[in-house]
C-alpha cells in the first residue's frame, strides 16, 4: 500500500527560480531564504519519496475565467510549464503519475469532492519553484499536480481545503501500489500584490500560522476567507494550501523543520517539513 | 469576442469597504473585467505580446476594451486597471511586457519610489 511519508509547505515566488537560475543563491539577499532548504533536501535523500502530490494555485495559466474550476487534479503523463508572460525559462517536463492521479480522483468524487480532471495541464511557478527548490532540475518524483483557486472569489474556505486535505490523505492510503508519497502544498505566507494595501505582510499572524499548522489546524479553519485576506493580505490566503497539506496528514504530527523570512520580493516566505506522528 | 455580462451594478458587491487598500476580485470585478482580462491572458503567449506591441489600439479592439480600460491600459495605471475589473495575476502579464515586476506595481500602487517600497518590505521583518 501506498504511504504517506511527509508533508512540505513553501512559497512558490516566481523571483525564486529567477534567482536559481541565475545562481544568486548566496547572493546577500537570498541566502537567508535559500539557507532555510538544505534540511528539507537532506530529508528527501533520506526519505527517497516515489511520488509528490503537489496542491497549488495557478495564477492564470493554464485556467482563464471562462472556465475556472474549485478544484482541479491533473491526470497527464507529464507536465510541462512556460513562459507565463514574463519571459520565464521553459524547464524540462515533470513527470505525471496518471495511475495514481485517476485513483485519487475516483477517491475523492466517492468521498464527495467533486474536483475538475485535467489530461492536459500547463503548471506555473507555483508548481515548479517549489520543486526547483527541492529537487532542482532533477525529476526524481512522479508528480500529481491539485489546483486550488485562489483567482476569483468564492474561494473554497480554509475549512473546506482541510477537509480535502483528509480526502486526500485516505486517497494516498488507499492506493493499492507500494509507494512512497510526500505532499507539498506551496503559497503563502502573508502579502498582497494589489491596491493601495500593496506590501503588506503580517509577521504575527504568520509565525501563529505557522505553529497551528502544527498543532491545532482546526483553528486555522474557523478564519472566513475575507478575515484570511484581512490578516495575510489578498495572497496571503494562499495558506489554504498548507491546509490541505495539513488534512491529508494525521491528527499529530512531528515538525522536523521550519524557516520562515520577510521578505523575499513582496512576500514572507515560510517553510515546515512534517511527519506524522506514530 | 468578449462574452455579454449582467449589468454590473446587478450584482453582489466587490469592493471590500472593511478592508482599506483591497479588492475583492469576486463577480463583479470578474464581469466587468472579462474582456480585460481575456486580453491579458492571451499574453501568456509571446505572438500575443508582439502583436500587442506592434499596434495596441488594435489588439484592444479585437478584445472589445471598454474606454474606461483602453484608458487604464494606456496609461500602464495598476490601480486604474484594478478598477476597470482587471486581476492581478492577469495583470502582470500585460505589465511584464514593459519589464515591470510586482516591486514596480506595488510602488506605483502606493504612490512610493521602488527603494521606498522595497524598505517598507524589509522593515515588515521587525
Amino acid at each position: 500500500m501506498a504511504r504517506l511519508v511527509g508533508g512540505i509547505c513553501t512559497s512558490h515566488i516566481p523571483a525564486i527560480g529567477n534567482a536559481i537560475a541565475r545562481g544568486l543563491e548566496d547572493d546577500a539577499y537570498w541566502r537567508p531564504f535559500f539557507a532555510g532548504y538544505p534540511p528539507v533536501r537532506a530529508w528527501l535523500e533520506r526519505t527517497r519519496p516515489d511520488a509528490a502530490v503537489v496542491v497549488y494555485n495557478d495564477h492564470g495559466l493554464n485556467f482563464f475565467l471562462d472556465n475556472l474550476p474549485t478544484f482541479a487534479i491533473g491526470a497527464a503523463r507529464e507536465y510541462q510549464n512556460a513562459d507565463e508572460g514574463w519571459g520565464l525559462p521553459t524547464l524540462p517536463p515533470y513527470p505525471g503519475d496518471p495511475e495514481l492521479s485517476w485513483h485519487v480522483i475516483e477517491s475523492l468524487v466517492a468521498d464527495e469532492f467533486d474536483v475538475a480532471t485535467c489530461q492536459e495541464m500547463r503548471v506555473d511557478h507555483a508548481f515548479t519553484v517549489p520543486q526547483a527548490l527541492l529537487w532542482g532540475h532533477a525529476r526524481v518524483v512522479k508528480t500529481v499536480p491539485v489546483a486550488v483557486n485562489t483567482v476569483q472569489h468564492p474561494l473554497p474556505t480554509p475549512a473546506r481545503c482541510y477537509k480535502l486535505g483528509r480526502a486526500l490523505g485516505r486517497a494516498i492510503a488507499s492506493y493499492p501500489r507500494d509507494l512512497r508519497v510526500v505532499v507539498i502544498a506551496t503559497g503563502g505566507l502573508s502579502h498582497q500584490l494589489d491596491g493601495e494595501r500593496a506590501g503588506f505582510i503580517n509577521k504575527e499572524f504568520d509565525l501563529m500560522c505557522l505553529e497551528k499548522i502544527v498543532s491545532d489546524p482546526e483553528a486555522l479553519t474557523r478564519y472566513s476567507i475575507r478575515e484570511l485576506v484581512r490578516l495575510a493580505g489578498t495572497q496571503g490566503v494562499e495558506v489554504i494550501m498548507w491546509l490541505v497539506m495539513r488534512g491529508a496528514m494525521s491528527a499529530r504530527v512531528r515538525e522536523l523543520h521550519r524557516h520562515y523570512h520577510i521578505p523575499v520580493s513582496n512576500t514572507a516566505a515560510g517553510l515546515l517539513l512534517l511527519e506524522n506522528a506514530a | 469576442m468578449a462574452a455579454s455580462h449582467a449589468t454590473v451594478d446587478e450584482l453582489p458587491g466587490a469592493h471590500s469597504d472593511d478592508i482599506p487598500g483591497t479588492y475583492i476580485f469576486d463577480g463583479k470585478l470578474a464581469a466587468k473585467g472579462y474582456a480585460l482580462n481575456k486580453m491579458c491572458y492571451s499574453f501568456n503567449d509571446a505572438a500575443n505580446r508582439a502583436e500587442f506591441v506592434r499596434d495596441e489600439d488594435a489588439y484592444c479592439d479585437k478584445f472589445g476594451l471598454s474606454e474606461e480600460q483602453r484608458d487604464a491600459v494606456r496609461r500602464r495605471d495598476v490601480l486604474a486597471l484594478l478598477a476597470a475589473g482587471g486581476n492581478v495575476y492577469y495583470l502582470a502579464k500585460f505589465l511584464g511586457i514593459f519589464g515591470l515586476g510586482v516591486q514596480d506595481l506595488g510602488a506605483q500602487q502606493t504612490g512610493m519610489t521602488l527603494e521606498a517600497f522595497k524598505a517598507k518590505l524589509e522593515a515588515a521583518a521587525h
